[in-house]
């Protein structure tokens, strides 16, 4: 992290950038937070570990805006949102220095307090600049432990690979987390049920939204200046949940718009306070566009036409989905 | 005192069951709320926090005002009905009760909220102490005694036993109701299980949070800080924050039109979204900041401002488990103190 500071502290000195979009160290030992940083003195709070799982992608738009340009601290998977977001033109590349920061896979609180891990004063094992592969843990209760492998992301078990795709340069080591996982394996699982189960498992999962917008508001390919569920003109309150139906329409409008744009960086599932698995919806459209189209992943590139918005005599006609059941 | 022992807990619940509503911490899909008994529900008692607060037995996220219908040239309007059936709600905790406190005094004060005030008047609050407290709670900055939890009934759970105790006399009527499951005992243990929570509380990393310089007084001071333009960045606007806490109190009413009619409803506001007040004349917070800054504000200022000293927040800690950016009101707190205590 050291080697990361100094870099930082070198392109603020010479003027290259204005400001560094990066984290700041939390409260508490692993709430770190999205922040700007303008001078040496406060680089001092910088901080980034294994508790930055927040991908800073989306502050770009804004912060793109501003004067001058501004470095952002951006992992192997957020370069992906990156690339989509120049793709379209919601960010501006020349305004943006890249540091293509190091990743060995993020870490999941809600995981590490399921393991009975609570009252927690103190963390190690989370620096990003070790090999530890055992979360140590100083809690009101005594000391605890448990694997790193054990309680990452969802998202770091289907890990995209340690390549970033866009940058201006890489500091730190990242490391391929997914070990050859298959990520539509849940997705298969799902497709597989009836369709009376498929119903019982969204709507169990579904019926667990509190409209909080969280998985809206973090998604980068939501970039919409004003989105429509935010609309005074609608009958249903976009914070009301009073009809399920409402609930579900909102998950699977958003999974359709988002179509052929999302990269998969699992944002949605990592800010759902009902820990509700959104990805799923996503995931199924990227693998039945993979399987109608051709393997895609939205972000590798900021030239190519996406299969959705792109036409060619080969797309294979609409009536598949009914072939398909 | 009376005590019971852990095992006769599904006992406990099918017998308060059978005469009223009994709500409770339920796991639905890996998520603890509290939501209605049923012989299948997933109780889960052990579970320090819900992830939403169980306001919603007051105070539904969302719920129906009255309906109009239109039948050629004549309109009819339907209210609602009230709440007027007896209900329990089993579990909450002492941070969750002064939630409902701070609750009482916006919809209690007059003009008297019917909805909530007929809720309240129906329900039967079981309250229990927080046997293990984590580290995002801070109720004691708050005067909170997690460890006597008060309610119409206060219960303590240890291992193996549920301790019970009624406090009023809605909690003596509930207590006469079960007393079949329940024995006479005497206070040792629950006296050394409140011992043990304090010791835990004293060693919570939130404990010693100060709120020096946080008051009804400061009004214009805080407001006009610019310490908030930086405070407000990393936040999302979503409204988990708002929609997991016990005294947000917010709300918005709406028409649904059902085709031939109007259903009128109000549901939950959170100060985070951009429609947040808005009036014909538009919207009075234009800014995200301005936005985030009303949150704060209301619990640390306003509201003590109005209500003798009261603060708003209850130090549950729930934004601090929930917000996707990990901003919280206790990193607001110690932001303005840090910066105060520069000056100085």
């Amino acid at each position: 992290m050291q080697e990361l500071i100094n870099r930082i502290k070198e392109l603020l000195a010479d003027k290259t950038v204005e400001r560094v979009l990066g984290w700041k160290a939390g409260d508490l030992s692993y709430n770190p937070e999205p922040a700007y940083f303008k001078t040496e003195d406060e680089l001092e709070n910088f901080v980034y570990d294994g508790f930055c799982g927040a991908n800073l992608s989306k502050y770009m738009i804004e912060a793109a805006k501003l004067e001058g340009k501004t470095l952002v601290c951006l992992k192997p998977c957020d370069t992906y949102s990156f690339n989509q977001l120049i793709k379209e033109h919601r960010v501006d590349r020349e305004k943006t220095y890249i540091i293509g920061v190091g990743c060995k896979g993020k870490l999941d609180i809600e995981k590490i307090k399921a393991q009975g891990i609570r009252g927690i004063t103190s963390v190690s094992g989370a620096e990003i600049d070790g090999d530890a592969e055992t979360l140590e843990f100083e809690t009101v209760y005594g000391k605890k432990s448990c694997s790193y492998n054990d309680v990452m992301l969802e998202r770091c078990y289907v890990c995209k690979g340690k390549e970033h795709v866009v940058y201006d340069e890489i500091i730190g080591e990242s490391k391929d987390t997914s070990e050859g996982a298959d990520r539509f394996s849940e997705v298969s699982r799902i497709e597989n049920m009836s369709p009376e189960e498929k119903f019982a498992f969204f709507q169990k999962e579904l019926s667990k939204c509190i409209r909080c917008n969280a998985c809206r508001n973090v998604c980068p390919a939501c970039s919409c200046r004003k989105c429509v569920f935010d609309s005074n003109k609608f009958d249903s309150a976009q914070k009301a949940n009073t009809d399920s139906f409402e609930e579900k329409m909102f998950h699977i409008i958003r999974a359709f718009h988002v179509a052929g744009r999302c990269t998969d960086c699992g944002e949605c599932s990592r800010v759902c306070p009902q820990g509700i698995p959104l990805h799923l919806f996503n995931r199924k459209f990227i693998k039945d566009i993979n399987e109608f189209y051709g393997e895609y992943q939205a972000g590798e590139d900021t030239e190519s036409r996406a299969p959705l918005t792109n036409f060619t005599f080969d797309d294979c006609e609409p009536g598949i989905v009914g072939e398909r059941g | 005192m009376f005590k019971t022992a852990k095992e006769n807990l599904p006992a406990l619940f099918r017998l308060i069951a059978e005469n009223q509503e009994l709500y409770l911490p339920v796991n639905t899909a890996g998520q603890v709320n509290f939501a209605a008994w049923t012989e299948d529900a997933e109780v889960a008692l052990d579970v320090l926090k819900t992830v939403k607060s169980p306001k919603d037995a007051f105070f539904p996220q969302s719920e129906n005002l009255y309906k109009c219908t239109k039948d050629g040239k004549s309109i009819s309007i339907e209210p609602e009905a009230l709440k007027d059936q007896n209900f329990v709600v089993f579990g909450m905790k002492a941070c969750d009760l002064r939630g409902v406190e701070v609750l009482d005094r916006v919809f209690l004060s007059d003009p008297v909220d019917t909805f909530y005030k007929a809720r309240r008047d129906h329900g039967t609050i079981v309250a229990m102490a927080c046997h293990e407290p984590s580290e995002s709670c801070f109720c004691k900055a708050f005067g909170v005694d997690c460890a006597e939890p008060a309610g119409d009934v206060s219960v303590w759970l240890t291992e193996d036993s549920l301790y019970w105790n009624p406090v009023t006399e809605k909690g003596q009527a509930l207590t006469d109701a079960v007393s079949s499951l329940l024995e006479n005992t005497d206070d040792c243990a629950v006296e050394a299980e409140k011992a043990s929570i304090r010791n835990i509380v004293d060693k919570l990393p939130y404990s010693g949070l100060s709120l020096e310089g946080w008051n009804g007084d400061v009004l214009m001071e805080k407001f006009d800080s610019p310490l908030w333009e930086e405070l407000y960045k990393p936040c999302l606007a979503c409204g988990t924050c708002t929609f997991v806490c016990p005294t947000c109190q917010c709300y918005d009413i709406k028409d649904y039109d059902t085709g031939h009619g109007v259903q009128r409803y109000r549901c939950w506001d959170s100060c985070m979204y951009s429609d947040f007040t808005m009036m014909a004349h538009g919207n009075n917070r234009t800014s995200q900041m301005q936005r985030f800054r009303q949150r704060f504000m209301h619990k640390l200022v306003y509201f003590p401002a109005n209500n003798d000293g009261m603060y708003s927040c209850v130090g549950c800690g729930r934004c601090v488990d929930k917000c996707p950016s990990s901003l919280n009101i206790v990193k607001v707190i110690k932001s303005f103190q840090k910066q105060e205590g520069e000056k100085a």
